[in-house]
This record gives C-alpha cells, sequence and structure tokens, in this order.
C-alpha cells in the first residue's frame, strides 16, 4: 500500500494542529487577566455540571429504552443519533423558542401569574449543551445496557439475584466516565451557545472570549494567550477521554430491548414511559418550534442568503474533501503515528486553529480574502478523527478480507485502491462525508474571526440577525442550515451505499 | 480540491462591481445603516452631489469598528471610518491608521475641539433610559441597590459601553469597581452592540437599558409614544462625541475628504437629530425638532481624549473583573 501519501497527510495534519502552537507561543505574552481567568472557570464548571447532567439523566432514560418495547422506539433510538448533525445555532434558537422571554414557557409562567425566567448565563449554557449532548449519552448508555447479555438477565431472574448491585452497575461503572469524559470535551469547545446565551463576562467561555480579544480588541497577544490555555484544558481533556473510552460508538444491536422480569411493575412502568416521554419532549419540543418559526420566516428570507448558501455549501464540500483525503491517506498509513496525527485536532478546537492561522497569514493576506478556505480547512480538521473513526475499522476489514487475493493478484498502490479498497468503503466514505459536510454547514466559528462584508456563510448570517433581534428571518436562515445540513447527510449517505459493492 | 478553493474565492471576490463611478468606502456601526437610520438619507444626498458611489460597510458597534481597521491593516477597503467616538480618539491614532483631516471646523459642541485627525458629526448624553411605569434610580447607586433590571454594552466592542465605564471612572473613580460588583446582579446581559441591547430592552427583557437622554424623542416623534423616559442621574450624565476621520491607506483621500465636508453641512446634519437621535454636531438652519429635548442633564461629565488614553484600558478590566466574578 502507497505509504507516502500516509506521511504527508500525517505531517500536514500535525503541522496545522502543532504548527498553530508557535505564532501562538511567539505572540502571546504577558499574562492573563482576572477576567481571563473567570472565563477558564465558566468554562470547566460549565462542562462539568452539562457533562454531569447529559450522564446523570441519561441513566434512566436509556434504562427505560432498554428495557421496554413500544411502538416507535427503533425511529426514536435512531433520532437520538440526529443532534450531532444538528447545527448548534438552529438548536439554541430553537431552545430561544421554548425558554427564552417571548418562548412558551414564559408565556405558560405569565399565564399563571408567575414570575418569568431568564435563559441567559449560566443555567442557559448547560441547557443548551443538555438540550445536545442527552442524546449521545443516551446512546452510550444505551449501548451498555445492550451489551450486556440478555442470558444474564433470566439467569439474574431465576436465582432472583439484585440486577442492580450484579450487572448493572458495573456496566454503569465502566460506561459513564468514557462517556462523561466525551462529553466534558465536547462542551469545553463550546462557542456559539456561549456566544448567544452567554450573559457577558459571567458567562463567558475560552473559546468566546478568544472570538472578543480578536474581534472586540483587535488583542492578538491576549488572544494568542486563551488559544494556549484552551489548547492545554482541551487536549488533557481529549487525552482523557481517549483513555477513558476505548469503545466504538456502533449502532449495532440498539434495535431490541431485552425482556426484563425485574421491572414489571406498574410503576417502574410508569416511571420508564415518563423519562422517555420528558426527554423526547424536551428534545423534540425545540427542534419542532425551530422548524415551526423557521416556515414562518421564509418569508423573511433576507437578501444575502442565496450568497450565503452558496459559500456555505462551497465550504462544506471542500471541507469534506479535504477531510476524506486526510482520512484515507492516514487510514492506509496506519500504526501509532497515523492514529496520533489522527487524534491531533481533538485536541485543537475551531478558534486556537482559526487564531493560529490569521496570526501567520495577517501580514501577507487580507483575512477576509482567505475567510472561506480557512474556514473550509479548520472545518476538514475538526471533522478529521470523526471520519477516521469510521473509516479505520473499515479499512482493516477490507484488507483481512481481500488483502491476500489482491495480493497474490499483484495489485498495488493506486489500481488496488481503485479496483479494491474504494468500491467497498464506499458507504463509509458516504457516512463520513455526510458526517464532516452536515457538521461544516452548521458550523459558526473560524468565520465568525475572518469573516467580513459579503463574506457570511449561512450559520454567520443567521448569527447576525438574531443579534439585529430580527428573529423571524433567523429562524427562516436556520430551517434553511438544517435542510442543507440533512441533505447533505442524506445525499452523500445514500450516494455511498447506492449500488455499493455487497 | 483546487478548483473548489477557486470557485470558492470567486464567490468571496463577487461582490465587486465592475462600475466606473469611483466608490468611496465608509465603515460604520450598525444601526447607522440601518433602514431607520441616517444611511440612507446621507448616501441619497452625498450621491447627488459626488458623482461617486458612496458604500457603507457596517461591522458592529462602534468600538469594534476600530478592531475591525486593525484587523484590516493597510489591507482595508475603508476610506473612511465613521463612528469612533472621543473615548477612542487616542487609542485609534496610535493604530497610526488615520490622515489628519486639514479642516478648521466651526461647531455646535458643548466642548472645545481641536483634533486634527478626528472630525465630530454629533453627541449626546448617556443616559439609562426606562419605562413611564417601570422603576426611575436615581443614581447608579440607588440602581445597584435596588432589584430593576438593566442591559448595558461591552465596553470592548460599542461606545456606549465604553462610555459607561468612562462615566463610572468620572462619577466615582476609585470606587468605580465596587459600584461596578454591586451592580453586576442587576445586569441582565452584556450585548456587543447598542442596537442589541435596546432591542432586548425593547421586547421587555430588561427595565432599563443603558442608551441616550435623546432616546425618547424617538418614541415621542416617531411612534407617538410618550412612554419613555431618561433617567436623570444625580452624578450627572457623561457626554459622548461621535467622530470619523479618513483612513490614511485611503485610495481616494479627495473623496473622502469631501464627504467630511459635507458631513458637517446641512444635507447630513439635517436628518442627524431624527435618524440618529443624537445632537448634530453643526445645528442645522431648521433648528432641533419640538420633543427633541425631554432630558437635558445639570451636570455633564466628560474626560478629554488625553485623560482617557491611560484610563480606558485599566476601567475596561475593571469592568470585567468586577462583571466575571
Amino acid at each position: 500500500m502507497p505509504k507516502l501519501p500516509g506521511l504527508v497527510a500525517a505531517v500536514l495534519v500535525a503541522g496545522l494542529c502543532l504548527g498553530t502552537l508557535l505564532p501562538l507561543l511567539r505572540v502571546g505574552q504577558g499574562g492573563l487577566a482576572t477576567a481571563d481567568w473567570a472565563a477558564f472557570r465558566f468554562t470547566v464548571l460549565q462542562a462539568l455540571l452539562s457533562a454531569g447532567l447529559s450522564v446523570g439523566l441519561a441513566v434512566p432514560v436509556a434504562r427505560a429504552l432498554a428495557r421496554r418495547v413500544f411502538p416507535g422506539r427503533r425511529l426514536l433510538v435512531t433520532l437520538l443519533g440526529a443532534p450531532f448533525l444538528l447545527p448548534v445555532i438552529v438548536a439554541v434558537m430553537g431552545l430561544l423558542a421554548l425558554f427564552g422571554r417571548g418562548g412558551l414557557l414564559n408565556d405558560a409562567l405569565g399565564a399563571l401569574g408567575l414570575p418569568r425566567v431568564s435563559i441567559y448565563g449560566l443555567h442557559g449554557v448547560v441547557i443548551a449543551h443538555l438540550f445536545l449532548n442527552l442524546p449521545l449519552a443516551t446512546r452510550l448508555i444505551l449501548q451498555g445496557w445492550l451489551d450486556i447479555p440478555a442470558e444474564r438477565f433470566r439467569l439474574a431472574a431465576t436465582l432472583n439475584a439484585p440486577i442492580g448491585p450484579l450487572l448493572e452497575q458495573p456496566m454503569l461503572r465502566s460506561v459513564l466516565p468514557g462517556a462523561f469524559a466525551a462529553i466534558f470535551a465536547l462542551c469545553l469547545t463550546s462557542f456559539s451557545v456561549a456566544l448567544i446565551l452567554g450573559g457577558g463576562p459571567r458567562a463567558t467561555t475560552v473559546e468566546l472570549a478568544i472570538y472578543q480579544a480578536i474581534r472586540f480588541e483587535a488583542d492578538f497577544s491576549g488572544a494568542a494567550q486563551l488559544a494556549l490555555l484552551q489548547y492545554a484544558i482541551c487536549g488533557l481533556a481529549a487525552g482523557l477521554a481517549l483513555w477513558l473510552s476505548p469503545r466504538a460508538l456502533g449502532g449495532a444491536g440498539l434495535g431490541r430491548a431485552v425482556e426484563r422480569w425485574d421491572a414489571k411493575g406498574l410503576m417502574a412502568r410508569i416511571a420508564d414511559m415518563a423519562w422517555i416521554g420528558l426527554a423526547c419532549l424536551f428534545l423534540v419540543l425545540p427542534l419542532g418550534l425551530a422548524v415551526l418559526n423557521g416556515l414562518g420566516g421564509l418569508a423573511d428570507l433576507p437578501d444575502g442568503v442565496a450568497g450565503a448558501a452558496l459559500r456555505s455549501i462551497l465550504v462544506a464540500l471542500g471541507a469534506t474533501a479535504m477531510t476524506l483525503i486526510l482520512a484515507l491517506a492516514l487510514a492506509f498509513q496506519g500504526g501509532t503515528l497515523a492514529q496520533l496525527a489522527g487524534a491531533l485536532p481533538l485536541a485543537a478546537s475551531s478558534l486556537v486553529l482559526g487564531t493560529g492561522l490569521l496570526l501567520v497569514v495577517r501580514p501577507f493576506v487580507a483575512l477576509s480574502s482567505v475567510a472561506l478556505p480557512v474556514t473550509a480547512l479548520v472545518d476538514a480538521l475538526v471533522a478529521l478523527p470523526f471520519a477516521l473513526r469510521a473509516l479505520s475499522p473499515a479499512l482493516a476489514e477490507v484488507e483481512a478480507r481481500h488483502g491476500r487475493l489482491a495480493d497474490a493478484l499483484g495489485l498495488t498502490g493506486l489500481s488496488r485502491l481503485r479496483i479494491v479498497v474504494l468500491p467497498l468503503l464506499r458507504p463509509v466514505l458516504g457516512f463520513a462525508a455526510g458526517l464532516g459536510s452536515a457538521l461544516s454547514m452548521g458550523n459558526l466559528g473560524v468565520i465568525a474571526l475572518f469573516g467580513g462584508e459579503g463574506q457570511e456563510t449561512l450559520p454567520l448570517l443567521m448569527a447576525l440577525l438574531m443579534g439585529a433581534y430580527r428573529m423571524d428571518a433567523a429562524a427562516g436562515v436556520g430551517l434553511l442550515i438544517l435542510a442543507l445540513a440533512l441533505l447533505l447527510f442524506w445525499a452523500f449517505d445514500r450516494g455511498g451505499r447506492l449500488h455499493a459493492a455487497p | 480540491m483546487k478548483r473548489t478553493l477557486a470557485a470558492t474565492l470567486a464567490v468571496a471576490a463577487a461582490p465587486v462591481l465592475a462600475q466606473d463611478k469611483p466608490v468611496l468606502t465608509v465603515l460604520t456601526y450598525d444601526s447607522f445603516t440601518s433602514e431607520w437610520g441616517p444611511g440612507p438619507a446621507v448616501e441619497t444626498a452625498f450621491e447627488a452631489e459626488c458623482g461617486c458611489d458612496l458604500r457603507f460597510v457596517a461591522a458592529g458597534d462602534g468600538a469594534a469598528l476600530l478592531a475591525r481597521l486593525q484587523l484590516e491593516g493597510a489591507t482595508t477597503e475603508a476610506d473612511v471610518v465613521l463612528g469612533l467616538d472621543a473615548n477612542l480618539i487616542a487609542a485609534a491614532r496610535d493604530t497610526g491608521l488615520f490622515a489628519a483631516h486639514g479642516q478648521v471646523p466651526s461647531l455646535d459642541l458643548p466642548v472645545e475641539w481641536s483634533d486634527d485627525t478626528f472630525l465630530p458629526f454629533d453627541w449626546g448624553w448617556f443616559s439609562v433610559v426606562g419605562r413611564k411605569d417601570g422603576p426611575s434610580p436615581k443614581s447608579f447607586r440607588e440602581l445597584a441597590e435596588s432589584d430593576a433590571s438593566i442591559v448595558i454594552e461591552d465596553p470592548r466592542s460599542s461606545t456606549p459601553g465604553l462610555g459607561l465605564v468612562l462615566w463610572m471612572e468620572a462619577a466615582y473613580g476609585e470606587e468605580a469597581p465596587a459600584i461596578w460588583a454591586a451592580l453586576a446582579d442587576n445586569i441582565v446581559t452584556v450585548t456587543p452592540g447598542w442596537t442589541e441591547a435596546y432591542n432586548l430592552f425593547l421586547e421587555g427583557e430588561a427595565d432599563l437599558v443603558l442608551s441616550y437622554t435623546t432616546s425618547p424623542a424617538y418614541h415621542l416623534i416617531a411612534e407617538q409614544d410618550a412612554g419613555y423616559v431618561a433617567l436623570p442621574f444625580g452624578e450627572g450624565h457623561y457626554l459622548q462625541v461621535e467622530v470619523a476621520g479618513t483612513v490614511a491607506s485611503t485610495d481616494q483621500p479627495e473623496l473622502a475628504d469631501r464627504f467630511l465636508t459635507f458631513m458637517l453641512s446641512d444635507g447630513f446634519q439635517g436628518v442627524i437629530p431624527t435618524t440618529n437621535w443624537m445632537y448634530p454636531a453643526v445645528t442645522p438652519a431648521s433648528g432641533l425638532p419640538e420633543g427633541f429635548e425631554s432630558m437635558r442633564p445639570e451636570t455633564t461629565l466628560y474626560l478629554p481624549p488625553d485623560d482617557v488614553a491611560p484610563l480606558r484600558e485599566p476601567s475596561i478590566e475593571a469592568w470585567r473583573t468586577a462583571l466575571s466574578q
């Protein structure tokens, strides 16, 4: 197999992820301000709360899903995977429609004569993260439950043995830390949520503080120091998450519920259905409101929306192409080097990479002229670990099954890639491309740092409209983002599986 | 891959249209270019006499304009920056990105003006604005002790936000951080700009908002709604002078000069009171509209640019520290 492309890809990824450290270290002098440390504390606190609540609430929901059979269960489990594709800014919009000042909750409170609640600040950020991560936590924990062989439940029932301490608690002890660490790492890099729901210096994440240092103050030194801090905490968290969670996020077996003899009581059944119902309400209501308001806002779509949509699609496609090429090259390379290179982007958040690149290119070119390519590049890097995680096992399987035959036939290099590997990898490539393009479509990060006039992608346009309180127009743009993200995912995923080699 | 990048770049460059007329690009704040702001009227009036295409680029609130210009450096397309204020003049001059205006204007300002780089286009007093039937504290101390809620702007990105920080500095000096700490639980949220803050206030998100003594005039004159009041504060009210300056790297220096001259003529100044809702820098022949001055402060607080220079960063940092706890 060709090794050179793998080496080049590894060096490229390492160069981009680690290379950004050099300008950051050079520029970031002087020490962090008190308020920057407050941002650090807030970032860690909200991530701890978000991960803790997501995992804690996911336990009863996953247990209910694991032991109940009801119509729509399979659909519900599939939907639990969808928020990963959901553009964060659209999710925030939906949450505002539910919990915001003019939202359903406050209307209800007002009708009952109760005081209104505000969604701005720590609790708003945590609620948004809970919304975005509860499904992921539920899936991870549900997988843990379903990995317990059904025979053991039967055996325990026969012996009248306590299921909790014997089967469930050991499983939770092995699954929960990994789930917690993964969500903790995701929440550390939160940008859009804090941008919209943060309430000033008290609720600012490090990622948001980086953006403010650059866009509010052109303070490159301050931004670079914050970026180094962010690099350090994300690196630690990503390392922890990788160490605690060797388990791949597979979907196998999620479709069945185990028959359980310990939970036949009426109370247990009511409790389980309540947990499932509440989780559904919490997840479906904001999404439904975002779609509903979006439909109403389609008439108010602003002038620049077509250009923004085109830019978003180009960025998403460009990012996806880069992700696939890098992931393929690294997967072929295999080994520790490729694995390390593939994991590096987990430690570097969008705005850290963006700040490093900004410091490098600013002396030479106008930022606005590279805004879109840089956005695509950073989106590509951010999606790389996920793509590699999907591709590596699939490639290993192809090699195990057909490698020796291909060797015997003397198929090497590009012809082996073309004739043997790519056709067999198509479904996985399609899935990875769908994931990457959907993520890029909904991502608001680097573009907020670089974008000037006439450079808006859809998420940036939506954020600007929300800032100007043009909520109808913003909702319309949000619906467009959601539709395009799902369409891209569907098209790639479907395209990969259509007429795929068996 | 290359083709994707090339296409991406092509889209990025798309807004550049082929035109014979020279283009004057003015970087300004959001509310200036909104459809009810001064932007449209100013554009029509100036284009009628300049034989050029006047293009406004909105980039957040006033203070963020300076960061935007610093980010873009000499590669900026902007010829004129309109919407910084006196508190930012020292920092803006230090960037070396602005050129002297060379004009000797006669102005109607409540303070002396002799800056050779920046020309004022309007001015006003900052004020806490509320509703007639809402809470009406008479000082920041009283506001901090009450449970009234307020939306304020970020001093790093917004000139009203910066004005508030310096207002506190001018009124309370070393006591300012303590007042900020006491105000922290009254502040619902901090927005990047005035537009966001005022909209949140109008939506009912807070009882009060940091704006101007002339804000109620907008509701009175444009909406025939007398329900809004500017609250007179015992400390006095901080004065804002909004300014414009020519970017040194401009490729249209003469057009930029013409624009600054036009800026102080009736064609520009006449629309300021009822579109930007500020006092014009040169009172137009028609005078001020009826109902414009609903509240005139008894005491004016103002720190000249040279006094602000050493105070700006420490007082912003004190604000950020007090509110981040």
